[in-house]
């Protein structure tokens, strides 16, 4: 139909020389904005890119309409409705929309075309959140169309450190430039990068076929070891970082065991089944929660704490009155009764909850992570355990150091017929100083469902890392269990960086049976005769 | 913590060493005048002896000869059921040499029984030959992962002989050298026990990397043949079924008489108090190294006899609960008696295929409650309850 289309044109033309006349010289055309609205696609994206890169203060507005759906074309007339009021596109001037309006239809491609459009102009916004927006949705898709926004923008920008974003951005794209000067200097530009894609764009140009000037090449691979020696960086503390958050796991694990075994003797293999009861009623009062109080879903895990661990020492309590007690002394026997009483424990969850795992959910606030680097994301869920850890092991500290409690569970540990002279309770000692470890157990079972997944078997898992812990650390002091997890739980992810996650742990064990070896009697702080036992 | 608890803890004990029974006995096998019955000559020994060469000659025959139908016929099953369980039994012999006559509880006797069976595996293995599912040379699961060879390892697998040799000296050589390291360092008692459990959960770890080149997950199954002859055939399984039987036999025997030598009552006095043992001039680092590895090879055998009948073989036996397993059955049918470990294998592992064709769910309840109920009631076992009723007059 190029009748219509060339009549639409002229008129097009006509309106245009209006509007120009009537609005200022930084304003969006009849013209323009026809061109942006309809026609071929091809011409519809050049002319988006165009008005992109005029960075004309109205675009942006114009095209969020488009964006949203909002604009519809009749004739030549062009115009944006929002909220059932219709305005003229170009001048804004409120208009009607007549009865044969069409609205225009944006494929995928238009869409992208766009918002990435959007995005450049973005880079102008008075607003630097909005800016810094915009260059990060630019990182991945900038190319030479848009150089000369982004070197508006640079010139422009205020901030020093969305200033050297934009350098960067405007570096990257000029890597590829075709004058030899350009890509020197965006090679020296790039340098100050530490982000892992600016390394992948550094290593794509650095194939042979990519760049030929030797001086540039240079210059690459210099910006290329600096960026990487700054990434090392990143890769170390992440490693540091996750060592610690395992050995903050392993910490919480092994404490309760520091208790029931190091303290009491009692071998508990069914440690990790107490673990699993307190995640599974972490999963309970989430459940509740939910269905009870919606509006504090956030803070449930508040609840759960006090809930597994409470779940947890009543569990280890009964298990002490009525199985353990008969056991003290025999610790080959406790092992095996402790085995027998995990597996009853684990099927008993079976039944009731099923076998399968159960979804414990991180609150809003335990999501996420905070952006250390820029390849190192701290999740906020470790870095609660961590310091979660840290508050249970002092509490315990405390406890055992300063309690009528601690003071009685030291002395029946240290001489029991003694304590029992002095008149202490030595069997309810017991049973108070087995359900503390269990509780911890419970604690570190609601912990551990936060980043890992719930079901009758997340004890088993551990079980040999926390008594592993607690033989490496020695019995009976909190200070070494606290030495041997956090220092098991780096070495660990050391080595896992350097041969993968079972290997790794193959080497740990093997580590620590050989330490062993070295150390016997100093790992265990049980001394003289009663060691053999 | 403080001096004050070491020298507290060092107080009681030579108190009991001096009279003998008292907390000295509470260490590993319980409450027990040391081996009362003397091993030979007792009726118990010649009942199982008959019992087990009855098995080996009567299952034979009402399987093959007695049609099926018959009330007298013999399912196939329960001659594997059977055969199977005649290999856990040589297991909780060698457990029981180890921990009811030396004291030493060990938690990872399952993984010389898997090692034991992952060299019967490859020589299985390699007799499937171009009967896999890709017709290739290579074992099935090394065509999956796209290897043009065989490691290293495999190398001698093709021959029956060195398979044979393998079983008795890759468990043998690793007991070996563990139990040198830790006996030198005297690790004892329950430190032992973890460490050994932390081994056969890496060799488990390890047997779980398809890397390695043992299978992976799925381990070894699927075989055809040994010594060329088809392996599925009832006359091939009868005869592995017989040999079982007769190494069980053989095992007994061996451990009768090493329990009554010199050796075993060393071994024995090394249980009750090692010190001294020690100070009388024994090393008991030899007798419980010697003790320590034969145990271990025993069990590479059984695992070894296993494979072939049960038809596969996978990391799983090699996880703490297999091998804390062993231990029940050993718990189960009594310490320091030859009998009672094979009572126990029979008695825990029929049970648990009762349990798990009627009621699969309880079984893990039923097994729990076994092990908290032998450790808390019956110190010596089944053995041990029997005897009781036997002779009433004597306290167990």
């Amino acid at each position: 139909m190029p009748s219509p289309r060339l009549m639409t044109v002229v008129r097009l033309v006509l309106a245009a020389f209006a509007a120009l006349a009537a609005f200022a010289a930084e304003a969006l055309t009849a013209d323009q904005v026809r061109a942006m609205a309809a026609g071929e696609n091809d011409d519809r994206a050049a002319a988006i890119a165009a008005a992109a890169a005029s960075g004309d203060p109205q675009a942006p507005a114009f095209l969020q309409a488009l964006l949203d759906d909002a604009v519809r074309t009749a004739g030549d007339k062009v115009f944006v409705v929002r909220d059932g009021k219709a305005v003229d596109a170009a001048s804004g001037a409120p208009a009607t929309l007549p009865a044969d309006a069409e609205d225009v239809v944006n494929s995928n491609r238009m869409r992208r075309e766009i918002e990435s459009a959007l995005a450049s102009l973005k880079l102008l916004s008075p607003d630097a959140a909005q800016r810094a927006a915009a260059i990060r949705e630019l990182r991945d898709g900038a190319d030479e169309a848009r150089l000369p926004l982004i070197e508006k923008a640079w010139t422009a920008e205020t901030d020093a450190a969305l200033k050297a974003e934009l350098g960067l951005l405007r570096a990257s794209v000029l890597i590829g430039a075709a004058e030899r000067g350009k890509r020197l200097e965006a090679a020296h530009t790039l340098a100050a990068s530490d982000s892992p894609a600016i390394r992948a764009l550094l290593l794509e140009r650095l194939k042979p076929e990519a760049e030929t000037d030797p001086e540039v090449r240079g210059r690459l691979q210099l910006a290329l070891q600096s960026i990487e020696s700054r990434l090392a960086w990143g890769e170390r503390l992440g490693v540091a970082f996750t060592g610690v958050s395992l050995g903050s796991v392993l910490l919480l694990v092994a404490l309760g065991l520091a208790i029931t075994y190091g303290l009491m003797g009692v071998i508990n293999m069914a440690h990790g089944e107490l673990m699993m009861i307190g995640a599974y009623a972490t999963w309970l009062v989430q459940n509740a929660f939910r269905s009870a109080l919606p509006a504090y879903f956030d803070w449930y895990i508040l609840a759960a704490v006090p809930a597994a661990f409470l779940a947890s020492a009543l569990v280890g309590a009964v298990l002490e009155r009525g199985v353990i007690r008969f056991l003290y002394g025999r610790p080959l026997e406790t092992l095996l009764a402790t085995w027998g009483i995990s597996l009853v424990l684990m099927q008993a969850v079976r039944s009731l909850f099923g076998a399968q795992n159960v979804q414990v959910e991180n609150p809003a606030w335990l999501s996420g992570g905070v952006a250390a680097m820029s390849n190192l994301t701290l999740p906020f869920n470790r870095i609660a355990i961590i310091a979660f850890a840290a508050l249970v092991l002092a509490a315990l500290a405390l406890l055992v150091a300063r309690t009528r409690l601690g003071l009685f569970v030291r002395g029946v540990t240290q001489n029991r017929p003694m304590a029992s002279c002095m008149g202490v309770n030595t069997a309810r000692v017991d049973t108070y100083a087995f359900a503390l470890g269990s509780g911890i157990a419970g604690l570190a079972g609601c912990a551990l469902s936060q980043v890992g997944n719930v079901g009758p078997d997340l004890g088993q898992g551990y079980i040999v890392d926390a008594f592993m812990v607690v033989v490496l650390g020695g019995v009976g002091q909190l200070a070494g269990t606290v030495y041997a997890a956090l220092g098991l739980g780096v070495l660990n992810k050391l080595l896992e960086g350097w041969q993968g996650a079972v290997l790794a742990k193959i080497t740990v064990l093997v580590l620590i049976v050989v330490f062993i070896q070295k150390r016997p009697q100093g790992l265990f702080a049980m001394k003289g005769r009663s060691a053999e036992g | 913590m403080s001096a004050i608890p070491e020298v507290a803890r060092t107080l009681p004990p030579p108190l009991g060493e001096g009279r003998g029974g008292g907390p000295r006995a509470d260490e590993a096998p319980g409450r027990r005048p040391p081996s009362r019955p003397s091993p030979r000559g007792g009726r118990a020994t010649w009942w199982v002896m008959v019992a087990l060469l009855a098995i080996c000659v009567l299952a034979p025959l009402l399987n093959l000869a007695v049609p099926a139908g018959h009330p007298l016929h013999l399912s196939d099953y329960a001659v594997a059921l059977i055969g199977k369980i005649m290999c856990y039994a040589i297991a909780a012999l060698a457990m029981d040499l180890i921990w009811g006559y030396t004291g030493i509880l060990s938690l990872g006797h399952g993984v010389f029984f898997a090692l034991g069976g992952y060299a019967m595996g490859m020589y299985l293995m390699r007799q499937i030959g171009r009967d896999g599912n890709y017709q290739s040379e290579l074992p099935d699961f090394m065509v999956f992962l796209d290897w043009k060879a065989l490691p290293w390892h495999w190398s001698l697998s093709d021959s029956f002989a060195a398979t044979l040799v393998f079983i008795v000296a890759v468990p043998g050589l690793l007991a070996f050298v563990f139990g040198w390291f830790a006996f030198r360092s005297r690790i004892k008692g329950v430190y032992f026990s973890i460490i050994t459990q932390a081994l056969t959960y890496a060799a488990m770890l390890l047997f779980f990397r398809n890397e390695t080149g043992f299978g992976g997950n799925n381990g070894f199954t699927d075989f055809k043949r040994i010594l060329g002859i088809p392996i599925a055939q009832p006359a091939t399984r009868m005869a592995l079924f017989v040999l079982t039987g007769l190494t069980l036999v053989g095992f007994f025997l061996l451990a009768r008489w090493i329990v009554a030598s010199k050796f075993g009552r060393v071994l024995q006095a090394i249980r009750d108090a090692e010190s001294r043992v020690m100070f009388t001039g024994y090393d008991p680092l030899r007798y419980k190294l010697a003790v320590w590895t034969l145990s271990a090879v025993m069990c590479g055998i059984a695992g070894a006899l296993y494979v072939p009948q049960v038809g596969i073989i996978n990391p799983g036996e090699m996880s703490p609960a297999a091998s804390i397993e062993i231990a029940i059955w050993t718990a189960v049918g009594g310490r320091a008696s030859l009998v009672g470990p094979i009572l126990g294998a029979f008695f825990v592992n029929g049970a648990k295929s009762w349990f798990t064709q009627v009621m699969p769910e309880f079984w893990l309840y039923f097994l729990g409650a076994l092990f908290i109920a032998v450790t808390l009631f019956l110190p010596n076992g089944i053995v041990g309850l029997l005897r009781r009723r036997a002779k009433p007059e004597e306290p167990a």
